[in-house]
């Protein structure tokens, strides 16, 4: 952005914190400034999008001024006390036709450059990557569709900052353990869906919104400019833990981009070869407790609770729990594939076999269940 | 009869009496009356779930409800404000009015008034019992988006579908009674370009119902055969199609906005002349506004879903024509101040409410023209920006224009003068409160904040923290407006049979308070000094 523009948005976004919050409030105008505005962004579209919302703004606010002056001079100058005979006027055509004409015009002159933009934004054609983008209750996941890349984007919000125990960290609650890491300067086609309900992927600073809806898969692009992490979130109501489902995304140079896509690569094959190692021996409980523990807690406490207590009809309790005590089949088929329907996942597909082999461990030895079960990798391999 | 009369009951018990009396009345004053308390109620119980929101938002962070209670909290609040207070409110005050404005004596069909009626507790006691359930009440928004609603649904959805069913029988046969006796019960010489403003504008929007209640039914029906017989309109597994759901949805959910607000276009209409001593300025382009209204009202639902991956033809055909409405909403807001311009104006409270309304609709409205322009709306959607937008457009929108109805025809309804100075505390209050709690809206969906979470960035706290103290003195105002109703039923300085020296229509000829019976033979429109509020050509 040249040195022009930026003073042009810097001085806008003054004369619009000026307008609006020496009438509300009158509280420091340039620390409010920042906030009032929609957000620039990242992109050049972004950009435009913002001076669409500029404009329209300005336009509302000029015609407002023009409506609430004629108004509040009309309360001030035509009352009983300033003019005891009201006039008879009830009509006049020529000024209605006017009012009806010069906001059509305005409007159309609106249209124009949203039409111009909004046909860019729909030319999803001539990506250099592609992302298929799955929302589900209350995750990301991404696959490059390029580079045979996939995880989970999980949110690693702490509870105790969200139940106030704890100050709040500065990113809260937009924090997740693995970030989309996109590449600058490259146009990136994005492509939603989803597992279960409708979501909707949203990153502001990218100017990207877009549905992930069961069974459609939507497109939309976005060309970053500046390294940077940009953060949003889940905009469609999605669930109990809609507020809770991040949208991250890290934006850097394309060497250290392609660097970080090798470094993938080598992270699964390692992840592959700690896999053949995990199922190729007996795992004792103690071993198993601790890592079962931290799986449920990052991926099952925020339905069934931390202690395992459940909420009420739809997240059961797993102490006492009929899986959780009944035949280890049930159990590992319940966590792996999940309840049809339900807020219940297939976890098979996110997890490793040791996580889910712990993870079973620890419900069937924990919340006051005492099954004394302990179950293997192998297990979990061959049930796969 | 006569013969029989002696084998009735003599005297029944008071209460029984009272009882039987409002259960079975069909006189359309005592059917307004009870509309208007329905509404009036149900206006606090969903103010107190929003009071349980805007308590939780109060700071980031998890205070008071936790998740699953406050997405149940934002469901039901957005559910009963809509169905429970603003359109019955409008509803009662229609029964009230409409006689007394045509000079007719009663509604058409007064046996099928008090069956629309008396559906309406039932429906809400349906809805509202969800709330005792296991698994609790909908908890999936107002707009119930499939398959959150449907495969995802508490048990207690189906209370909730068969709650909106009643809701929509009742509206239909309302709107139906409403049609009637507007084109068959108006006085000798009223003709329809002579009617009253509220009256036409209720008589557009009684069609609106009737063309877009049923198809909520469809779209309910549709939820609830998915979730019990099998079948999978909206659900992707089973070949459906969740935004089918959406497309149903709205194209009830748009001309709905305009159920919401074209009474209140009536409303406006009414008082503005009367405070500005002058007649209503361009009453034909403010008819004409208002069907213009209501036709684009059916052809613009699109503009709720932008960011579904609807097709660039789609987007282009939504976006101008949502941007097509702002020609005759301005025509409508230029003629209210053509109207007030070189009047004689005094400023009570009916006026102060109009005034207001005025105002800060057309704020709504300038949001809205924003959110029309798609790669901007994009941006918005599903923000708090637009939390801010239809709150704009409710708030003084719909409430407000029932308050100024309420004080401008209490008077005739009571026989009281409500209290002047009360009201215009009222009116000063909740202006500064609605502006309070929904303006710091606008700028916390532009920097970033969705709508219905429970919790938030840090970076929303201060926006966050006003409107929740907004909220809480706009709750608390009301309170205030409850005690000057009830003080105006019970006392007050005797109103007069004209009661505003401006104001003109077959209304303010009959005695305050208006008797049960009125206008049993009709009125003539001469000699009652009926100077139609229309251009005499």
């Amino acid at each position: 952005m040249s040195v022009r523009q930026g003073m042009a948005t810097g001085a806008l976004r003054l004369a619009i914190g000026l307008m609006v919050s020496s009438v509300l409030w009158g509280l420091p105008l340039r620390a409010l400034a920042v906030t009032l505005d929609l957000r620039e962004g990242a992109t050049e579209m972004s950009r435009r999008v913002q001076a669409l919302h500029h404009m329209s703004l300005i336009i509302c606010v000029v015609v407002g001024v023009i409506v609430f002056g004629a108004m509040f001079y009309s309360i001030f100058a035509h009352r009983r006390s300033k003019r005891p005979t009201p006039a008879k006027f009830h009509e006049n055509t020529l000024v209605e036709v006017a009012w009806t004409v010069v906001p059509a015009l305005i409007i159309t002159g609106m249209a124009i450059p949203a039409t111009v933009a909004l046909v860019e934004i729909e030319d999803n054609s001539d990506a250099d990557l592609s992302i298929l983008v799955t929302g589900s209750q209350w995750k990301w996941h991404y696959r490059y569709l390029e580079a045979d890349i996939d995880f989970y984007s999980n949110a690693t919000i702490p509870p105790e900052q969200i139940n106030n125990l704890e100050p709040k960290d500065e990113h809260y609650p937009l924090m997740v353990d693995n970030p989309l890491v996109l590449p600058t300067n490259k146009k990136v086609r994005f492509l939603t869906t989803s597992g279960d309900v409708i979501h909707s992927w949203w990153v502001p600073d990218l100017a990207v919104k877009q549905d992930a809806i069961p069974g459609f898969i939507n497109e939309a692009w976005a060309r970053a400019e500046e390294p940077g992490i940009y953060r949003g979130q889940c905009a469609e109501l999605c669930g109990m833990n809609h507020a809770y489902m991040p949208t991250v995304v890290e934006v850097m140079p394309e060497e250290e981009f392609d660097a970080w896509l090798t470094d993938q690569r080598l992270a699964r094959e390692l992840s592959g070869e700690a896999a053949v190692a995990a199922r190729s021996r007996d795992w004792t409980m103690e071993e198993l407790l601790p890592i079962g523990e931290q799986v449920f807690l990052t991926q099952c406490a925020t339905c069934h609770q931390p202690d395992g207590s459940g909420q009420g009809l739809k997240y059961p309790a797993l102490g006492g729990g009929v899986i959780a005590n009944g035949p280890i089949e049930d159990h590992l088929d319940r966590v792996m594939n999940g309840k049809a329907d339900t807020e219940m996942q297939a976890w098979a597909p996110q997890l490793s076999d040791l996580d889910i082999a712990a993870v079973i461990t620890y419900e069937r030895n924990s919340f006051g269940n005492d099954t004394g079960d302990v179950v293997q990798p192998l297990t979990v391999y061959s049930a796969r | 009869m006569v013969a029989h009369a002696d084998t009735l009951p003599k005297q029944r018990h008071p209460f029984i009496e009272f009882i039987l009396r409002w259960l079975l009345t069909t006189n359309h004053k005592e059917i307004g009356t009870l509309y208007l308390c329905l509404s009036f109620t149900l206006f606090f119980v969903a103010g107190a779930m929003a009071m349980v929101v805007r308590a939780e938002l109060f700071q980031p962070g998890i205070q008071f409800a936790e998740p699953e209670l406050y997405n149940q909290m934002v469901t039901l609040h957005g559910l009963v404000m809509v169905f429970g207070a603003v359109m019955p409110a409008f509803v009662g005050l229609a029964n009230w009015l409409i006689p007394m404005m045509i000079g007719a004596p009663d509604m058409a069909l007064p046996r099928l008034n008090n069956f629309s009626f008396w559906i309406l507790p039932f429906a809400f006691v349906l809805l509202l019992s969800s709330l005792f359930m296991e698994g609790g009440a909908p908890n999936f928004g107002w707009t119930f988006y499939a398959p959150l609603s449907t495969t995802y649904g508490p048990p207690s959805t189906d209370y909730f579908i068969f709650g909106v069913h009643l809701m929509g029988i009742s509206s239909v046969l309302g709107s139906i009674n409403i049609i009637v006796t507007i084109l068959n019960l108006r006085a000798p010489g009223m003709t329809l370009m002579k009617m009253p403003l509220f009256v036409w504008t209720w008589l557009i929007t009684a069609f609106l119902l009737i063309m877009a209640m049923p198809v909520l039914a469809g779209a309910v029906t549709m939820m609830l055969t998915d979730r019990h017989f099998g079948t999978s309109f909206f659900n992707a597994a089973g070949g459906g199609d969740p935004v089918f759901f959406q497309h149903v949805f709205w194209f009830f959910g748009h001309p709905e906005v305009y159920i919401m607000i074209l009474p209140g276009f009536g409303i406006a209409s009414q008082i503005i002349p009367t405070f500005a001593r002058k007649k209503l300025f361009g009453y034909h382009s403010m008819v004409f506004a208002t069907a213009a209204i209501a036709f684009l009202s059916f052809i613009v639902w699109g503009h709720h879903m932008f960011t579904t991956g609807m097709p660039l033809a789609g987007e282009l055909f939504f976006m101008y024509a949502t941007m097509l409405i702002a020609v005759p909403t301005g025509v409508k807001v230029f003629n209210w101040v053509a109207t007030m311009w070189r009047g004689s104006m005094t400023f009570e409270t009916p006026m102060l409410f109009a005034l207001g309304f005025v105002m800060m609709f057309t704020i709504g409205g300038f949001s809205g023209l924003m959110l029309a322009i798609v790669p901007a709306d994009i941006q918005y959607q599903d923000t708090f920006f637009v939390v801010a937008h239809f709150h704009y457009v409710l708030y003084p929108g719909a409430i407000f224009s029932t308050m100024a109805a309420a004080y401008y025809w209490l008077p005739k309804w009571t026989g009281h003068m409500y209290d002047e100075r009360l009201g215009k505390i009222h009116f000063w209050t909740a202006a500064i409160a609605v502006n309070l709690t929904f303006f710091p809206m606008h700028f916390s969906g532009l920097a970033g904040m969705p709508r219905r979470v429970v919790d938030y960035s840090i970076a929303f706290a201060d926006f966050n923290m006003v409107s929740s103290i907004g909220a809480g003195l706009l709750g608390l105002t009301q309170l205030l407006f409850l005690y000057i109703v009830i003080k105006t039923i019970r006392g007050g300085e005797k109103a007069s049979d004209q009661v505003w020296e401006g104001a003109e229509g077959l209304e303010w000829t009959i005695p305050s308070p208006a008797p049960l019976h009125t206008f049993q033979t009709p009125p003539s429109l001469e000699t009652s000094g009926y100077a139609a509020t229309t251009a005499k050509h």
